[in-house]
Order: C-alpha cells, then structure tokens, then sequence
C-alpha cells in the first residue's frame, strides 16, 4: 500500500515537470495554432544549457534557471522569426513541416558536436522518505519549481499589460490590431515565452534523469499526451494535465506489467480524444 | 593511328580500376552515425579504423603472393534496422564489397545477415550478440563475439558465491537483445537455487523509472539485473541511487561498460556490467597487439580508452586477416574454410566458431568477463572482478550505497 501511495507521489512530482514542458507547446498552439516541432529539441537545449554552466561555472544546477530561462525566451523569439512567421494563418502542415526541419537541424548540429553521449549532473538534496520508499530532494525541489514558474505564468497573463494582449491575440487577432495591439510582437514574445518554458523544463528534468542529445523526443511525446489531456491551448490545463499523468503512471505500474503501462496511457489518450475532444480540461477555444 | 590511341585510351580507362581491385580487398559496413546507437557503434568503428590503418601501414593482407591493402565503405545507417538491408545490397552490388562486417547492435545485425547471405557474402559480427541469425542455417556469418545467452553467466555465478539465496528483480528493456539476455539470465539464476522475485520488461522509451524502482523496493529483492542499451541502463543506475532503493547487486547491460558511465558519480559506484574485454584482461595472442600494446596504441590514435566495442571491432577485422593469410586467398569459399577452421587466441581472447549446422558461425570460445566500477586511487573506473582467475580487484559485495 505505501509503494502504491510512494508512486503516485513521485508520479505527480515528475508529472507537475511534464506539465510545465507541456506549457509551453500549448501556448503556442494557443496563441497561433502553430504545432511547434522543435520542442523536444529545446527541452534538450535546456539540458545542455544545465550541463554546460553547471560544469563550466561549477556552480548549483539550480542557478543555471535564469539564464535558461532568458536564452530559451530569445531562442523563441529568433524560432519565430526563422520558422513560424510566415506560417501563421497557413495549413497547420506548413509550421509543422518548419518546425520539424529546424528540429533535424538542432538535434543534427548537437549530435555532431556532442555525440549522444551521456550526460548527467549530480544534485545532492536530502530528500524525503515513507517507510522503504524515498522521494529525492531534486524530485521535490523541481515540482516545486514547475508550480512556481507555471503560477508566475498564470500572473503574467492575467495580470500584466503583455500577457493580456498575448491572450487578446489568442482570442481575435483581428480584433486585436484592430485596437492598437502590435500582433506580430506579441506572437514572437509568445513563441519566446514557449520555447522559455520548454528550456526550463529541460533543464529541470536534467537534474532529475541523465540524458544525452536525442532525449527530447521522449518528452516532447509527453508533452503531446500532456496537451491533449489538458485541453489544447489552455496552459493551465497542461499543468493538471501533467499531474494526472504523473498520477496515471505511478498509479497503473504497481499493478500491471511494466510494460503494459505505456499501452495503457495511450489507450487512456485516445479515449480522451473521442469523449473530450478539446481534452479533459478544455477551456473556451482561445481564451487560453 | 588515331583509332589506335582510342582504344589504348579506352583500355586504360577499363585497367585501371581493374588493377586497382586487383590489390584492394573492399570492406563494407554501415555504422550508427547518428541516432541513438551512436556512441557504441562509434567504438565499433574506431576499431575497424584501427585494424585497417594498422594492416595498411605494414603493407596489407598477405595471401597469394601478393599485398591486398584495406579499403573501407561504409554508410550511416541511422540507428534505424529499415535502412541496414537498402544500405547492404548497395555496399555488395554497387560498391563491390569483397567481405563485410557487421552493424553495431543485434536489431541492425540480424536483417543485414539476410543480405549477407543472399550474396554469399562473409559477414563478421562484433556488434550483434543475439543467437537467432546462427540458429538460420547462415553459412558465411561469424560471430566473435560471446553470445547473448552467456551475458549474464557471470554475474549469476558470482551473485550466487556471494549469497546462495539472493533475490533478484530481473528489469529490462522490451527489445530483442535485452530479452534474450534476461531471459538465460532469469533461468540461470533459478538453476542457481537463486529466486527471481520480479521478472519485468519495460518498452524502450521508458524516461522516468520512478515507479518502476518503487516496484522494485515493494518485491523485496536485494539484487538488480537488467537495463537495455544506453540512456535507460543510466537512467536506472541513477533512480535506484536517487530513490535508494539499496541493492546489494546491480548488473546493468551495455550502459556501464562506456566511459560516460562514470558521470553518475557515486550512482555509478558498485555497478556491474559484463562486458567482452576490458583494458584489464591479459590473454596470450598467438598474433596481433598484446592488450597493453593495444590499449596504449588505442588510446595514443583516438585520444579515447579502447572499451570492449572497439576491441570487439578490431577483433572483427584480426579475424577476416588471419582467416585470408591462412587460406593463402581472398575466395570466398576458402575464406569461409578457415574461418570454420579457426582455432586462435588474440588480446580479446580465445576465438572458435561453431561449425555444427543449428548454430554455425557462432562464437563458442570467447569468455566474457564481469567488470565492476569501483574507486581506484580516488577515481571512479572499471575493475574485472569476475572471474576470479582474470580479476583486477576483489569484488564489491554488498555495493557501497546499500551500507549508507
């Protein structure tokens, strides 16, 4: 029974990471109905972002956020401009075909540089314990961040002059320059503030799990199943949408083979798909 | 007049490769440049490399009365088993391959075996380890390597001198190789009077195995065997460290036998891999470099530790060299002859090939050995410490972070 409640824990603590990767790929879709394929690419430039100023600079990995967080926001916004500007209002298969082009790129260029060697950065938290089972102090340390982070999110959209603008464009970009909103900005600082989350989440998960170059795609699948459960364009919905994925996953494996537990997440997906097709957690389409 | 330089031109044109050939001996193979394959392969073919540039540099192969010098073509096959067959037909009929050499990984190996075979090509395997493709009825395919089933032998007999009644969770990633490995391993620890007390395969894109170690806590067990191939065995490593799940016995596939391992820091201490040579090892070759000679000249070339996918690679090539100076020939059939006939020991140790039909071409004198990552003189490295004639260091038992 402990090893039960043990893994829903950790579950939900890994998943609150997820959902914050997941935040990311769902602003953008919020915000300009642009898949953004590079993603798992920048969930890795956020590793690698860690592992280079953890080890360069010796200093906490949890230092390293900052600067992940700036230079994945101005990664965005140079993505955007390279990549989705001109998609925007297209098929949805013109930014998908871009995005995934600039994806090959990044992941070519990294394993050309790095190999897909392993890479791991050593964090030292005390941790917690139930009985036999322990949650690791990186564990709880980056839950507690990606709540942070997404609640700072959440701030920003509400509460400040930007994000109501951003959502203003999510809701009618029309309308929106028709009042003075200076659009094309505003989908650059989005694309920005997506890729932003993306890097922090990479960089978060690289103080949980080793990793090499081509691990983006893992996550990036996660942040998939995450949106659809969340409910697509809606970032706070990704977050629950994370934790109840987290929840699923600690939930399902002490009683099913471990390799049923897969199988049964995405049975669990494309059941969402045909009874709640916007996902669980949908909110009005683009009120983001 | 001047039809006559034409023809001479024409004939020129037509001689020169066919002289060219007449000196060359062309080796074709595909390696994982890219995708997740990349580091192991890269070994494998750092190998290869070292055995062509050492045979060219001493003149070539010697058969016949004549110097074949050693010329590679290979592609990068991705990491991806759709593109092996495309890329071996290519390298046997446009390139003109005369002998080929293996993929790194048994996914890759076995669909390149079929066209292998087909041309009647001789293949020689230092990437693949799984058995099926020798159970076929190959007859030009040779492996050097210590067969899948075998790869655990060691940790299970040294596991069981260690504790008659250890209880293992046997975990491993759902992929052909992996499940082979697991599976001899399961049933040569219940054979040990051994108990298996978790026996689980998880898929291959597996990133967060949190749950999976609760599991593992929850079944009791106080000895961990499997892993995968790279990131997942890592990853494990790491989780069971993180999460202390305090096993007293960690064998993990393929993963800890790289370098990179060692970045785990202390999650790495204690963990052990078997693996088909080790810098460590001292057997006696009958040709070729010593294990020091090679190690150092290893080393000195790619300013790299030679680990056991590149001495698997150039044991590949050592053997194909051996095998055309024996027949006195680069044909095919007498080629194939020798290999049957093979009998050798070199730095990677003793190499013979079954020649019963149900399993030809497999290796069946090869020992691996157990290595473990211990801390030497204040740095985390690899010891052998099984068995007990090729050790470098007493085994760790129980590993260091089950006592903290």
């Amino acid at each position: 029974m402990l090893g039960i409640l043990a893994s829903i824990i950790d579950g939900v603590l890994v998943g609150l990471v997820y959902g914050l990767a997941a935040m990311g790929l769902t602003l953008i879709w919020g915000v300009m109905d642009v898949i953004n394929l590079t993603h798992g690419a920048m969930i890795v430039a956020g590793m690698m972002g860690l592992y280079l100023l953890a080890s360069s600079l010796g200093v906490s990995p949890y230092l390293t956020l900052p600067p992940v967080l700036i230079g994945g926001f101005f990664v965005g916004v140079a993505l955007y401009w390279i990549a989705i500007h001109r998609m925007v209002g297209r098929p949805p298969l013109m930014s998908l075909l871009s995005t995934f082009a600039v994806n090959l790129v990044v992941i070519g260029v990294g394993t050309a540089v790095w190999g897909t060697a392993l890479f791991n950065v050593e964090v030292a938290l005390p941790g917690a314990s139930i009985g036999r089972y322990t949650f690791p102090g990186a564990h709880i340390l980056a839950a507690v961040l990606a709540a942070v982070i997404a609640a700072a999110l959440y701030v920003f959209l509400h509460n400040t002059r930007i994000g109501k603008a951003v959502r203003a464009v999510a809701n009618n970009r029309e309308a929106a320059e028709l009042v003075g909103i200076p659009t094309t900005r505003l989908l650059a600082i989005s694309v920005g503030l997506g890729v932003a989350l993306a890097g922090v989440s990479g960089m978060l998960i690289g103080t949980l799990f080793p990793f090499t170059v081509l691990s983006g795609d893992g996550y990036q699948l996660k942040s998939f199943v995450v949106t659809v459960l969340g409910g697509f364009g809606n970032p706070v919905g990704a977050l629950l949408g994370g934790m109840a994925l987290g929840l699923l996953e600690g939930l399902v494996t002490p009683f099913v083979p471990v390799s049923w537990t897969l199988v049964i997440e995405f049975a669990l997906f494309v059941l969402v798909l045909i009874a709640f097709p916007g996902g669980i957690f949908a909110s009005r389409r683009g009120a983001l | 007049m001047k039809r006559l330089c034409l023809l001479a031109a024409a004939a020129t044109l037509f001689a020169a490769p066919a002289f060219a050939q007449d000196n060359t001996i062309t080796v074709g193979f595909t390696e994982s440049q890219t995708g997740p394959l990349n580091v192991d392969s890269l070994g494998q073919s750092r190998g290869y490399q070292f055995w062509r540039d050492e045979v060219n540099a001493a003149g070539g192969i010697k058969a016949g009365g004549k110097s074949y010098k050693v010329k590679f073509v290979s592609y990068d096959d991705q990491s991806v088993g759709g593109r092996v067959q495309q890329l071996y037909t290519r390298l046997i009929v446009q390139d003109k391959a005369d002998f080929l050499f293996s993929p790194y990984s048994s996914g890759l190996t076995a669909p390149a075996t079929v066209i292998s075979e087909q041309y009647s090509k001789i293949m020689i395997d230092s990437g693949g380890a799984e058995e099926k493709p020798f159970e076929l009825g190959n007859k030009y395919l040779f492996m050097v390597l210590t067969s899948a089933t075998h790869y655990l032998s060691g940790a299970v007999e040294a596991l069981k001198a260690k504790d008659p009644h250890g209880k293992i969770a046997v975990v491993y990633s759902d992929d052909p190789f992996s499940k082979v490995v697991l599976a001899a391993a399961a049933q040569q620890a219940k054979d040990a009077g051994l108990e298996v007390v978790m026996n689980e395969s998880y898929a291959p894109s597996t990133t967060d195995f949190g749950p999976i170690v609760n599991k593992i806590v929850s079944s009791n067990a106080d000895a961990f065997m499997g892993g995968g191939h790279y990131s997942d065995g890592a990853t494990l490593a790491r989780q069971m460290y993180d999460q202390k799940a305090n096993m007293k016995w960690v064998s993990i596939l393929v993963a800890p036998a790289d370098d990179k391992f060692g970045e785990l820091g202390r999650a790495a201490m204690g963990v052990t891999v078997p693996s088909q040579w080790e810098v460590q090892v001292s057997y006696k070759p009958q040709f070729g470099p010593t294990t020091p000679e090679f190690a150092k000249a290893f080393q000195d070339k790619f300013h790299v530790p030679a680990d056991y996918h590149a001495a698997s690679g150039y044991t590949a090539g050592a053997v194909l060299q051996h095998a055309i100076e024996q027949a006195n020939s680069i044909d095919p059939e007498k080629v194939t002859a020798a290999l049957n006939a093979m009998d050798v020991t070199t730095f990677y140790g003793h190499i013979k090939f079954a020649a019963d039909p149900g399993h030809h071409g497999l290796q069946e004198a090869h020992q691996m050995v157990l290595a473990q990552w211990q801390n030497v003189n204040g740095k985390l490295g690899r010891q052998v410490v099984w068995p007990e004639v090729a050790k470098s260091a007493d085994l760790l038992y129980p590993i260091p972070s089950a006592t903290q």
